[in-house]
């Protein structure tokens, strides 16, 4: 594994997208960053921006209104980055899957790296999703560590 | 020849690796004082490798090579004034004649790069957040260099680093002095501000203009702004060091001596940062050119009289 990945791997910098959901899994992600959990021991940090972050957390039901705005905030971080989707909604739309306002699941917008289900998941299954995703990347199957500019 | 020498070993690597090893002592008591964990030692290092290996975006609509050039100047700037404080703490009689002005000047570059950086990228926040950093240099310039001057007259109206560090060699250090240990406490605090941490950290506010000029940066600009801030948390401090505590000497004791000095420094910085809400722009303002004024000129005039 290059020094790159592996430097990404010991600092990703999250980004959290909510794309309607109904903030529960958002309050849980940041449940993570308390003191309990403290994921900045990974080296875990909340980003402000796009611009900084290394994995785009996609949390809720992508509506309609939502995916072109989905598609352009992906295409403004910088790469090599990883999708990571949180929650039932954005697994499978989850309650919402007969509305007429969720066409598709995330999966089919982003390529994403790691699922997490819950409604909410806890904060012990996320951290144990960044794993498998750390994990995915050293083995190199994730989809976007391949493709990287 | 051997400027350049001091240039590179001194002023570029050492001050870089102390730099990044002071944000860890940083995150990591900020991660004590909220009862974490906080993050591994070389965690500052992978942070700057990894932003380096990152793409970097240019915004639409940007002044690209401001942009770009900004961050290289604010920590080539950075570097300058570093090897000029080791010069000083090495061979304190071969420095030129006022190298405290030149290190003044130089030291308000990196937050001039910050407003170049986040005027050119041309987002709103930036130019927000730049316009707030314009407002912060105004603030707390005047009562720093007021509370510079203190030292200054103690060594008798010298303006070289190199005499300020004699004579608290010789006749003890200023901060001992009444007068000099209110300046110090001026000082600080405008430290503080320079370096951009609560409770002056109204320019990047990460949770109000996410990150104001940093906005548009990504990768290697991103990396080097934050190898220039890490350097600054370094080069500050031991700024301090030299004008008000007698620098670093490198002799038996005086190496752990200058250790627990430096290391105090921080932690009182970080402390300041950790117990402490965010203030508004006026209310910065109105502190510094208010109260911290008036304790400067206060301790301008027991300097004056010999206290
Ligand atoms: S998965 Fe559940 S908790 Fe999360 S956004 Fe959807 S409904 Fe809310």
């Amino acid at each position: 594994m290059s020094l790159k990945l592996t430097a990404l791997l010991k600092s990703p910098w999250v980004f959290h997208l909510s794309t309607g959901s109904c903030n529960n899994c958002d309050i849980e992600i940041i449940d993570c960053l308390t003191p309990r959990f403290d994921i900045e021991r990974f080296g875990m940090l909340l980003a402000g921006s796009i611009k900084h972050a290394d994995v785009l957390l996609v949390t809720g039901s992508a509506n309609r209104k939502c995916i072109p705005r989905i598609k352009r905030v992906y295409e403004q971080m910088p790469k090599p980055c990883f999708v990571v989707a949180i929650g039932e909604c954005a697994l499978s739309r989850g309650m919402f899957i007969h509305s007429y306002n969720c066409p598709v699941p995330i999966d089919h917008i982003l390529p994403v790296d790691a699922y997490i289900p819950g409604c909410p998941p806890k904060p012990e299954a996320i951290i144990a999703g960044a794993v498998k995703l750390i994990e995915k990347v050293k083995n190199g199957t994730a989809k976007k560590a391949k493709n990287e500019k | 020849m051997i400027y350049i020498g001091y240039l590179i070993v001194f002023g570029c690597c050492l001050t870089a690796v102390l730099g990044l090893f002071t944000s860890w002592v940083d995150r990591k008591v900020t991660a004590r004082v909220q009862y974490r964990v906080g993050p591994p030692v070389l965690q500052p290092v992978f942070d700057v490798i990894k932003l380096l290996g990152k793409e970097t975006l240019i915004p639409d609509g940007a002044s690209k090579l401001t942009f770009l050039a900004a961050p290289v100047v604010g920590l080539s700037s950075v570097i300058l004034v570093s090897t000029i404080l080791w010069m000083n703490v090495i061979h304190p009689q071969q420095t030129f004649l006022g190298d405290l002005i030149v290190v003044l000047y130089l030291l308000t570059v990196p937050s001039m790069s910050i407003i170049m950086g986040g005027f050119a990228s041309g987002n709103p926040l930036a130019s927000i957040g730049s316009s707030r950093e314009m407002k912060l240099i105004l603030s707390y310039e005047l009562p720093f260099v007021l509370a510079i001057l203190v030292p200054v007259i103690h060594s008798h109206y010298s303006i070289r680093l190199g005499d300020i560090l004699n004579m608290q060699s010789g006749s003890g250090v200023i901060i001992g002095n009444f007068s000099g240990s209110i300046a110090f406490i001026v000082a600080l605090l405008c430290v503080q501000a320079k370096l951009g941490l609560v409770p002056f950290d109204m320019p990047e506010a990460e949770t109000e203009i996410i990150g104001g000029p940093f906005v548009e940066y990504s990768g290697a600009g991103l990396a080097i702004f934050r190898l220039m801030k890490n350097m600054l948390l370094f080069v500050m401090p031991f700024f301090l060091m030299i004008l008000f505590m007698g620098g670093i000497r490198f002799d038996g004791i005086h190496i752990f001596n200058a250790l627990l000095k430096y290391l105090g420094t921080v932690a009182l910085i970080t402390v300041i940062r950790n117990t402490n809400p965010r203030v508004r722009i006026d209310q910065a303002l109105r502190f510094f050119w208010g109260p911290m004024t008036v304790l400067a000129i206060i301790a301008i005039i027991l300097a004056y009289r010999g206290w």
